[in-house]
């Protein structure tokens, strides 16, 4: 997993409520045996028309947009099902960061399994965000993990928080499986101590 | 960490405590995992990360795998799977059950079904227990007073390496379903209802233990209809405590403990409920008898009214929701206004996780005997699992779905999510027993509306969506 560290990028506006992962990846997509390569397909029955044609109003098609690194969601984004395709699209696109109000609890915790940022923030401050990622590719946002900020373009900036676990395994890129791997002995001790406890488990 | 001898305990905390191998020091807990269980879309990239690192799966014995998004549901499947991705999947699923060594419900096997059917079947899901699965939907078997939860296929991945999950507890919230249900009112029309009340964020960052006296008259089938939508309102798990009704169902399952563990399980199952003056952090109360046959008329599960209210207008919502309305009522092709009874519908769906155990077939079933399907309107029914639809056959419900034009299938997810062949096609509007009317879903630019078994069969009939309680009163 990369590491995330500082991003200074292309914000895109996408103001809408309640995006679920049908939208971010449909369903034809989650047929892949490969985490990799789904970024053409990233919101995809938004981003083209049934042959296959970029429908111009779409925000990722706008050339302002083409290169965003960072979303700003309206609320409850990444809704729906745990698929990890989501997360995985957004990645592939290019796009390291999400900002919205509020996530989906599966979704927001796939992300950090994938060097993916999501930030929470109150409605104000991502009003105001929306406002600046509406600006175009001349405005870039800066997030920084580290210090736990978001800086629009025109200076605002606005602290975030963050589990302290989940920042560390972010700003390192650090590998969940491993980690927990070097806990093997308190796994087997619960082991043993479950199978006197429950044996029917 | 509460202390059980002084603090009053919630169900979910009572199962957390008893999952915790090990606590950092920023309160971030590693969790044991009774059951995962295991479905072709969510794991092979996990299992491929096993090979490449050279892990095996810590706990095979504890793990389950069946194929249920992708496969046919055609009376021809044995003869393969036309489709090249499909196929692909489900044979990486069958070589990474067999290499691993899990337990494995093959496509032909009579076991096989979509996997929230299965493991309450089967018995692997009991009271007390963790249980995650790569797919949203596990919420289902908290019905069992189990902590239940979906989770991502990096998780998937550390679930089967480890059989333990990095979690940070969440916070708890209280459903409570007072008094008695309305005739014709079923337990998907109180978790609809829930969902209007509450909007599909409002358990973000929850449990729910869904309680009160509508509840504890429930069967298990109605309340895994009810726990299967606690993601939809936005928890990752929904718990009911167990009691008799549970119990009942679990015993003599074929993973259910038998003898003297089945008499000791018993013993700790009848400890996992909430203790009096638990702390709650959310609490919404609705009383049953308010509560009507309810159907969505938009994209999100929230979207959700009384049979015999209208379609609203942009206008009625608040911030954001007044865009994500407009944009929905474009996408169903509706107009405020118009009464919910005058929608007309091209196809009805019954099956899926939610509505698709033999409860909900036997509730169908009864309002289309004797009845067929009106003309221009296509019907499919899709059991939840083998046994569901032999149980089916055995009593004679295939016969009456047949007689009223439906297709009989065979068990698989279907057009829950369209994965397989099983799609609306666009702007074909369909009464699905499913759980999400999400853009797409269904099938590219598909129209759902989410309703219970009875509602979807008497709309079938009728040609529209119907009040159910109506229905069988003139139709008598």
């Amino acid at each position: 997993m990369d590491k995330f560290t500082t991003l200074t990028g292309i914000a895109a506006p996408m103001p809408l409520v309640n995006i679920d992962t049908d939208m971010i990846i449909p369903k034809q997509f989650l047929k892949t045996i490969k985490r990799t390569g789904l970024g053409v397909n990233l919101f995809d029955e938004m981003r083209y028309d049934r042959d296959g044609k970029e429908l111009p109003d779409f925000v990722l098609n706008q050339p302002a947009y083409r290169d965003a690194q960072i979303l700003v969601a309206g609320d409850n984004f990444g809704c729906g099902s745990s698929r990890e395709h989501a997360p995985w699209a957004l990645l592939d696109f290019g796009i390291r960061c999400v900002i919205s109000t509020s996530f989906a609890d599966i979704f927001f915790n796939n992300c950090f399994k994938n060097g993916i940022l999501p930030i929470t923030l109150p409605q104000e401050a991502v009003d105001a965000l929306m406002d600046d990622a509406r600006k175009g590719a001349n405005a870039r946002m800066t997030v920084d993990l580290e210090n736990q900020t978001v800086s629009s373009s025109d200076g605002q900036e606005f602290r975030f928080d963050i589990d302290p676990f989940r920042k560390h395994c972010l700003l390192n890129g650090l590998d969940d499986i491993g980690l927990t791997m070097e806990k093997a002995g308190a796994i087997d001790s619960y082991e043993s101590q479950m199978t006197q406890a429950r044996p029917w488990v | 960490m509460t202390n059980p001898e002084i603090t009053p305990r919630t169900l979910y905390d009572k199962i957390w405590d008893a999952h915790v191998v090990d606590r950092s020091e920023s309160g971030t807990c590693l969790l044991y995992i009774d059951r995962h269980l295991v479905h072709e879309v969510t794991s092979p990239q996990a299992f491929e990360g096993l090979r490449m690192t050279g892990r095996k799966v810590h706990a095979p014995e504890r793990t389950i795998a069946v194929p249920d998004h992708n496969v046919p549901t055609t009376l021809d499947r044995q003869d393969g799977i036309e489709n090249e991705e499909s196929r692909i999947q489900v044979d990486a699923l069958d070589k990474n059950a067999r290499d691993f060594g899990v337990e494995y419900y093959p496509v032909n096997d009579i076991r096989q079904g979509i996997v929230h059917i299965v493991g309450p079947e089967q018995g692997w899901t009991l009271p007390g227990m963790t249980v995650v699965c790569g797919d949203s939907h596990t919420a289902t078997h908290g019905a069992f007073g189990a902590l239940a939860h979906g989770i991502g296929t990096s998780e998937v991945e550390h679930v089967l390496a480890t059989q333990t999950l990095i979690q940070s507890k969440s916070k708890n919230m209280k459903v409570e379903i007072t008094g008695r249900l309305a005739p014709g009112v079923t337990a998907k029309d109180v978790v609809l209802a829930i969902i209007a009340e509450t909007g599909t964020a409002g358990g973000t960052g929850h449990v729910i233990e869904y309680c009160g006296e509508v509840i504890r008259n429930l069967s298990m089938e109605g309340r895994m209809t009810i726990c299967n939508m606690a993601i939809e309102g936005g928890a990752r798990a929904g718990l009911i405590a167990p009691d008799e009704t549970t119990f009942e169902y679990v015993k003599g399952r074929p993973h259910a403990p038998k003898g003297a563990q089945w008499e000791a399980a018993l013993a700790w199952w009848k400890t996992l409920h909430s203790d009096d003056g638990a702390h709650f952090d959310k609490i919404v109360t609705l009383r049953g008898e308010d509560i009507a046959p309810t159907v969505t008329w938009g994209t999100s599960p929230e979207d959700a009214l009384p049979i015999t209210a209208t379609v609203p207008a942009p206008e009625d919502f608040q911030a954001g929701k007044v865009d994500a309305a407009r944009r929905s009522l474009e996408y169903m092709g509706l107009k405020p206004g118009t009464k919910l009874t005058d929608i007309a519908i091209d196809a009805v769906f019954i099956g899926s996780c939610t509505n698709g155990r033999i409860e909900d077939l036997r509730a169908a079933a009864d309002v289309l005997r004797g009845r067929k399907l009106a003309a221009n309107v296509r019907g499919m029914v899709v059991p939840g699992s083998g046994l569901v639809r032999a149980q089916a056959e055995e009593e004679g419900l295939d016969q009456i779905f047949i007689d009223a034009g439906f297709e009989w299938r065979l068990a698989g997810c279907s057009m829950c999510l369209g994965m397989n062949p099983d799609q609306l096609a666009p702007e074909e509007r369909c009464a699905a027993t499913s759980n999400r009317n999400f853009e797409g879903r269904q099938g590219y630019k598909g129209r759902t509306h989410l309703m219970s078994p009875t509602m979807a069969a008497a709309a079938g009939v009728a040609g529209h969506l119907v009040d159910v309680r109506e229905f069988a009163a003139e139709n008598a």
